[in-house]
C-alpha cells in the first residue's frame, strides 16, 4: 500500500522540538520524526506512550530461568545423575550461575527479536527511508497526507512557520 | 517536555533543623540508651537465657570444630563483651556509610556527572560522621580489642605459650598490634582528610564561584578514589575479616564495600526524599529519584553477586578451613544465626530486586522510602552476621546491639543534619547545576 507523506526538514534539534509541540498543538497528527541521534525529550513531545518492552523482558527472563532450572534438574538429577564431590544430585547453589546466564540470554534475545519485529527495523534488502539526510545532519518530521493531498499547502505553511528549512513530499510503499 | 521549554533554575536553599526534628533525634538516642540498659541488665542477670546459653555454648564447640581448641568463654563478662562488640559493629557500619558520602561525591566528579549535583550536599554531609567514627573506632580498639579480636590475645603468637596458635602465629607479619594500628590510622586519616578537602572546595565554590574549584575537586577525587580502592578493601580485612583470624576470603574487601556502598546510596536517597517532603530541594524531581533507585537496584544485585561468589566457591570446595565460616552461620551454635542468614538474603536481595524492578516503583517516594529503610536495616544485619559469630559465638543477642545502633543513629543524625544546615542545600555555583535541574531519564 502506498502512502503519501509531507516531510518537514529541520536543521536544529531545539527548533524541531518546538515545532513538534506547535504542530501537535495545531491539531496535526505527526506520523514520526527521524533524527541522526536520540533527541532528549522527543518521546514526550511526540506524546509517545512508554514502551511495554520491559514487561515482555520480564517474561522472557522467567522463561529462561525456568528453562535453566528444568534443564539442570532433569539432566543432573534424573537423566544422568553424577556424584560431584559428594554433593546432592540436585544442588541448587551450583545451578545458580547457569540459571543466571540463561535468564540473561533469553531476556536479551527475546527483547531484541521482539523489538525488531514490532518496529519493523529487522534487517532486509530494501529499507524504507523517508529522507537519507536523517542519517546525517538533518531532522525529518513526517506527516501522513490523505489521497488528494489537499492539506499540503497549509501544512507547508505551518512547517515553514515553525522553522522547517524545506518541505517535501514523499510516497512510501509499506507492507 | 516541560524541562526543555521552560527555563528552570535552582537557587540557594537553607535547611533549618526544627526543634521537632532535634527532639526526634534525642528520642532515638534515649530509646537506644533504654534498650541498652535493659539489654545489659538482662545479660547480667541472665534473664531469658538460663540454661539456653550453656546449651548454645556446647553447640558452639561442634559448630566451630575447625577452630582451634576448646572455645570456652574467655575474656570479659558476656555483657561487656557484647557491648564492646556491638560498639565495633555499629561503628564499622556507620563509619562506612559516612565515608560513602565522600566516595559518591568523588565518583561523580571523576565521571563528570551532572545529574547528581542536586544531591551532592547530602553526600557531603554524610561524611560528618567520619571523624567521630574514627575516634570511637580507635578508643574501642584500644580498650576492648581482646574481646573483639582473638588474634590480640596474650601469647597467641609465642611458641610454647599455652595460648599458642600456629595458624595465627603465621599471620603475625600482618596481624600485629603496631602495624594494625598504623593501618587503621592511615585509612581513617585518608578518609577524613579527603572528606574535609572536598567539603572545603565545595564551600569555597559557593562563596567565590568560578570553575577552578571544580577542577581542583576532580583532582582530589581522582586521588581519593585510588586510595579508597585500596583502603576500603584493607579496612574490611582488618576491621571485619580479622575477627575470624583462621578464616580468609579473597572476596571479602568487595563484599564489605558493596554493603557500605549500597547503604550509603540508600541513605542519600532517603535523605533526599525526607528533604523533598519537607519542602526543600525544589528542583529535585522524580528523575533524580529514578537514578538513585537504579543505583540501589543495581548495587543490591552487585552485593548479592559478591555474596554468592564467596558462598558458592566455599560451598563447592568444602574445605574445612573455609567452610567453617558458613558452618557457624548456617546451623552452627544451635542454628541461632540460620534465620538471620536467610533474612539477610531476602531483605538485601529479593526485596530491593522485586520492589525496585519497575520504573514506576523507582519514581515513587513511598516505595523508595520503604526500600531505602529495608536496605539500611538489611546491611546493618549483614555486618551483624559478619561480626557476631566470630566474636560472641553462641552468646549473641539483640537488645544491646539494637540499643547501641539506635544511639549511633541518633548521634549520626544530629551531626549529619547540622552539617546539612551549615551550607546551602544546592551548590549554587557548581558548573553542572543546570544539567541537574534539567535532568530527565
Amino acid at each position: 500500500m502506498t502512502k503519501r507523506y509531507a516531510l518537514g526538514i529541520f536543521e536544529d534539534e531545539d527548533v524541531l522540538l518546538h515545532a513538534v509541540e506547535n504542530v501537535r498543538a495545531a491539531g496535526v497528527k505527526i506520523h514520526d520524526v527521524f533524527s541522526p541521534y536520540p533527541v532528549h525529550g522527543i518521546d514526550d513531545a511526540l506524546g509517545i506512550e512508554r514502551s511495554r518492552l520491559p514487561i515482555a523482558a520480564f517474561f522472557f527472563g522467567m522463561t529462561g530461568l525456568a528453562f535453566a532450572l528444568w534443564m539442570q534438574i532433569y539432566m543432573l538429577g534424573f537423566d544422568w545423575p553424577m556424584n560431584i564431590g559428594g554433593k546432592p544430585h540436585i544442588a541448587l547453589p551450583a545451578f545458580i550461575p547457569v540459571a543466571f546466564e540463561l535468564t540473561v540470554f533469553f531476556t536479551c534475545h527475546g527483547m531484541a527479536i521482539t523489538f525488531f519485529t514490532i518496529t519493523g527495523l529487522y534487517p532486509r534488502f530494501k529499507v524504507p527511508v523517508m529522507d537519507v539526510r536523517a542519517t546525517d545532519d538533518k531532522f525529518v518530521m513526517a506527516i501522513e497526507l490523505d489521497e488528494s493531498s489537499s492539506q499540503l499547502p497549509q501544512l507547508t505553511q505551518l512547517l515553514r512557520d515553525n522553522g522547517a528549512s524545506e518541505v517535501n513530499q514523499k510516497e512510501m510503499t509499506t507492507k | 517536555m516541560a524541562t526543555l521549554t521552560h527555563q528552570n533554575s535552582a537557587t540557594a536553599e537553607q535547611l533549618v533543623v526544627t526543634a521537632g526534628a532535634r527532639k526526634t533525634f534525642i528520642t532515638i538516642i534515649v530509646a537506644g540508651v533504654v534498650l541498652l540498659i535493659i539489654g545489659l541488665l538482662a545479660s547480667i542477670f541472665h534473664i531469658g537465657e538460663g540454661e539456653h546459653a550453656a546449651a548454645g555454648e556446647a553447640a558452639g564447640h561442634a559448630g566451630a570444630a575447625a577452630a582451634h581448641g576448646a572455645e570456652h568463654h574467655e575474656g570479659s563478662p558476656v555483657w561487656l563483651k557484647r557491648l564492646l562488640v556491638s560498639l565495633w559493629h555499629s561503628n564499622v557500619f556507620f563509619l562506612g556509610v559516612s565515608t560513602i558520602g565522600t566516595v559518591f561525591v568523588a565518583i561523580n566528579y571523576v565521571a563528570y556527572a551532572g545529574w547528581s549535583v542536586m544531591i551532592k550536599r547530602i553526600a557531603e554531609a554524610l561524611s560528618a560522621w567520619v571523624i567521630p567514627g574514627a575516634a570511637i573506632m580507635l578508643v574501642v580498639f584500644l580498650l576492648g580489642r581482646h574481646d573483639i579480636f582473638h588474634w590480640t590475645h596474650e601469647g597467641i603468637m609465642e611458641k610454647g605459650s599455652a595460648n599458642y596458635d600456629a595458624i595465627i602465629a603465621g599471620k603475625s607479619g600482618f596481624l600485629n598490634l603496631p602495624f594494625y594500628l598504623i593501618r587503621t590510622v592511615v585509612y581513617l586519616g585518608i578518609w577524613a582528610f579527603f572528606s574535609w578537602k572536598l567539603r572545603q572546595l565545595s564551600l569555597a565554590e559557593d562563596q567565590l564561584g568560578g570553575t577552578v574549584w571544580f577542577h581542583k575537586s576532580i583532582n582530589a577525587s581522582a586521588l581519593f578514589l585510588v586510595l579508597y580502592a585500596v583502603t576500603s578493601s584493607m579496612s574490611a580485612w582488618d576491621w571485619v575479616m580479622s575477627v575470624d583470624p583462621h578464616w580468609f576470603s579473597t572476596m571479602f574487601g568487595w563484599y564489605v564495600f558493596a554493603s557500605w556502598w549500597v547503604s550509603g546510596i540508600a541513605a542519600i536517597a532517603l535523605t533526599a526524599i525526607f528533604l523533598k517532603q519537607a519542602g526543600y530541594l525544589r528542583a529535585l524531581t522524580s528523575n533524580h529519584l529514578h537514578d538513585l533507585g537504579k543505583l540501589m537496584f543495581g548495587f543490591s544485585i552487585f552485593w548479592t553477586y559478591v555474596w554468592f561468589s564467596q558462598f558458592m566457591l566455599i560451598w563447592y570446595a568444602n574445605l574445612p578451613e573455609e567452610a567453617v565460616y558458613f558452618n557457624q552461620r548456617l546451623g552452627g551454635f544451635e542454628g541461632r544465626y540460620t534465620g538471620m542468614f536467610f533474612f539477610n538474603l531476602v531483605i538485601n536481595f529479593l526485596f530491593p530486586f522485586l520492589g525496585l524492578m519497575t520504573r514506576d516503583a523507582k519514581r515513587q517516594m513511598i516505595i523508595m522510602k520503604i526500600v531505602c529503610i529495608a536496605i539500611l536495616v538489611g546491611h546493618w544485619s549483614d555486618f551483624y552476621l559478619m561480626l557476631m559469630p566470630g566474636t560472641l559465638k553462641g552468646e549473641n543477642g539483640f537488645l544491646i546491639e539494637i540499643g547501641v545502633a539506635a544511639i549511633f543513629l541518633g548521634a549520626f543524625l544530629i551531626l549529619f543534619t547540622r552539617r546539612l544546615a551549615s551550607a546551602s542545600l544546592v551548590p549554587v555555583h557548581h558548573p553542572f547545576l543546570d544539567e541537574s535541574v534539567h535532568h530527565t531519564t
